[in-house]
């Protein structure tokens, strides 16, 4: 019953959050305007705000934060390991690099998301190829290539701020701190949000049946190796599509799924949809008051995610015996 | 027959981390039969029976379930015949004690999402079988060591199968509850199923088992009847320490010698 009302819940805090974002900006507009503009068809100023700059930018928060949410939920599955977030298998690293040296050549915004995107493909292969051994104690093997592969970027990309002009230092750190002003492929990542949320929730009895330990998940049925290599690629595709949304977001993906666990709901089948709309929602709101506290200013949003997610999350810890 | 199921091992050799556990073993268990295997720590056993279950890959040889290679059959397949009890898990479970029962619903699952009311109830059953219809909707893991392994034992209870392998299913269990899982596995070796279980103590063995399977620490193994494998002379090359034997009303017993 709860995780039904749970769900109820946060379908209204996602539709609330949405309608916030689409209110807020230079130009505040009040629920009935943001209504009038979107279905009016007068394409007045104020249809041209929301349709053109506000509904994209709140609908790629929405699903950035759902897919690194699922992302999250997918990797705790696979390494068993509450600490894991969708970076720390390295995915997030190539992607930096790739990003941060093509804007020291000074390639422009496309190329630079093509070549975070490489990046980010190379840092997969690369991670799955030499950590990837299906098996109870192999998971750690995996844990740490990832961790090794994410120092390894961690260090080129503190060399190519270095090596950067200081004009360029400044875009290279937003897109490190992870930024939604730039959206890229919005269709397909909620294309990749709702296809692999769908398949995961269908499967979801598995995933909660492999939380229980490999040997366990082995002797109930499960083919194990088949579905660690199939929770890999699907949190490998959920991150490189958020990555390309906001670069390196972080706070979302590995605390979303315990915010839902706190709240008394671990069941795969409610933890995927509920992080989903949780992660969702909550990224909207970050992004919003983050373009628009110190506007004209823009504040980078994962400096939201984490300041509004510490209390929260420090709150239910401490609540919870 | 549906619930005729037969276990055998054809020539198995198996190793863990280059020692060898047992050689060219040939053994069958059958419906209705309850095979205990004893042995020193390190001898085997645990291994043993992960081989037996299909999580270990044999050396040589091949473990046969119904007539089929078990590695040329699916888990799923697998898991619909034959039930495991581990003796440790590594995994971190946050739900409840019913939600961890119906995991052993899994291999029979029928809904999409979730399970179906028929699920339930047959945990919900696992749950009054093991004594645990109280601790129901706690959290797993707020029970303690002997509460997770009957949580452990009515998951495998709630799988339903034909076949049982239980890796020490009374560690942890104080007496009446080890008195309580022994009579629950006896009624299932009445319903036809077959039952093998790594056990440490003699008496249990010598109550509950028709059949032993002992794992010498030279490698060696011994399997038949109970009441003839049972020996002191057996015991004490198995153990490798001095036993003393007596007899108390009626029943052979076993303790170490000084």
């Amino acid at each position: 019953m709860f995780p039904r009302i749970l769900f109820f819940l946060l379908s209204c805090v996602t539709l609330l959050s949405l309608v916030f974002g689409l209110m807020s900006g230079s130009l505040p507009l009040p629920p009935g305007e943001v209504w009038h503009a979107l279905w009016g068809g007068d394409g007045g100023t104020a249809a041209e705000v929301l349709w053109q700059l506000r509904l994209p930018r709140v609908l790629a928060a929405f699903a950035c934060g759902g897919l690194l949410s699922l992302a999250g939920v997918l990797l705790q599955a696979l390494l068993r390991n509450p600490l894991a977030d969708p970076y720390i298998l390295g995915i997030s690293g190539g992607a930096a690099v790739g990003a941060l040296a093509a804007m020291l050549l000074g390639a422009g915004l496309s190329a630079t998301q093509f070549s975070s995107l490489g990046g980010a493909l190379l840092a997969i292969v690369a991670v799955f190829g030499l950590g990837f051994r299906s098996g109870e104690r192999n998971i750690y093997r995996l844990l740490l290539t990832g961790v090794v592969v994410s120092a390894g970027c961690g260090a080129l990309v503190s060399l190519l701020l270095t090596l950067a002009q200081f004009e360029q230092v400044k875009g290279m750190l937003f897109w490190l701190m992870g930024d939604l002003s730039q959206p890229q492929g919005l269709p397909l990542a909620w294309l990749v949000l709702l296809a692999v949320g769908l398949c995961a929730t269908i499967f979801s009895g598995g995933l909660d049946v492999l939380a229980g330990g490999l040997d366990k998940a082995a002797a109930l049925g499960v083919a194990v190796a088949r579905w660690q290599m199939a929770l890999y690629f699907a949190a490998a595709l959920l991150t490189v599509a958020a990555l390309q949304l906001g670069g390196s977001i972080g706070f979302v993906g590995l605390m979303m799924p315990h915010a839902i666990r706190l709240l008394g709901v671990s069941a795969h089948r409610w933890l995927i949809p509920l992080s989903v709309l949780l992660g969702g929602s909550f990224l909207v709101c970050a992004d919003t008051l983050a373009r628009t506290l110190w506007s004209p200013l823009q504040l980078p949003v994962g400096v939201f995610t984490a300041l509004l997610g510490v209390p929260v999350l420090l709150w239910l810890l401490g609540r919870r015996r | 027959m549906v619930f005729e199921m037969e276990l055998q091992t054809n020539n198995l050799t198996v190793s863990m981390g280059g020692k060898i556990i047992c050689r060219d073993l040939d053994f069958a268990m059958r419906p209705g039969e309850c095979w205990g295997v004893l042995g020193q720590n390190g001898a085997g056993k645990t291994t043993l029976l992960r081989t037996l279950a299909g999580l270990h890959a044999p050396q040589a040889g091949a473990v046969n379930l119904d007539g089929k290679p078990l590695q040329a059959q699916s888990r799923h397949e697998v898991a619909r015949s034959l039930a495991v009890l581990l003796q440790s898990e590594s995994g971190e479970f946050w739900g409840s004690v019913l939600d961890y029962v119906l995991l052993g619903r899994f291999p029979h699952r029928t809904a999409l999402f979730g399970y179906s009311a028929a699920d339930e109830a047959i945990a919900q059953q696992a749950l009054a079988q093991m004594e645990l219809l109280p601790l129901a909707q706690r959290p797993l893991n707020t029970l303690s060591g002997g509460e997770r392994q009957r949580a452990a034992m009515a998951q495998a209870l709630a799988q339903q199968t034909r076949g049982y392998l239980l890796d020490e299913p009374l560690q942890h269990l104080d007496l009446r509850h080890q008195l309580q899982a022994m009579r629950v596995f006896g009624q299932l070796k009445q319903q036809g199923k077959a039952v093998l279980m790594v056990l440490h103590d003699t008496l249990w063995a010598q109550r509950c088992c028709d059949h032993l399977l002992l794992l010498f620490p030279d490698g060696r193994t011994l399997h038949g009847a109970a009441h003839e494998l049972l020996t002191r002379d057996h015991l004490e090359a198995l153990y490798q320490c001095p036993l003393r034997e007596l007899m108390v009303e009626g029943e052979r017993c076993f303790v170490p010698g000084v």
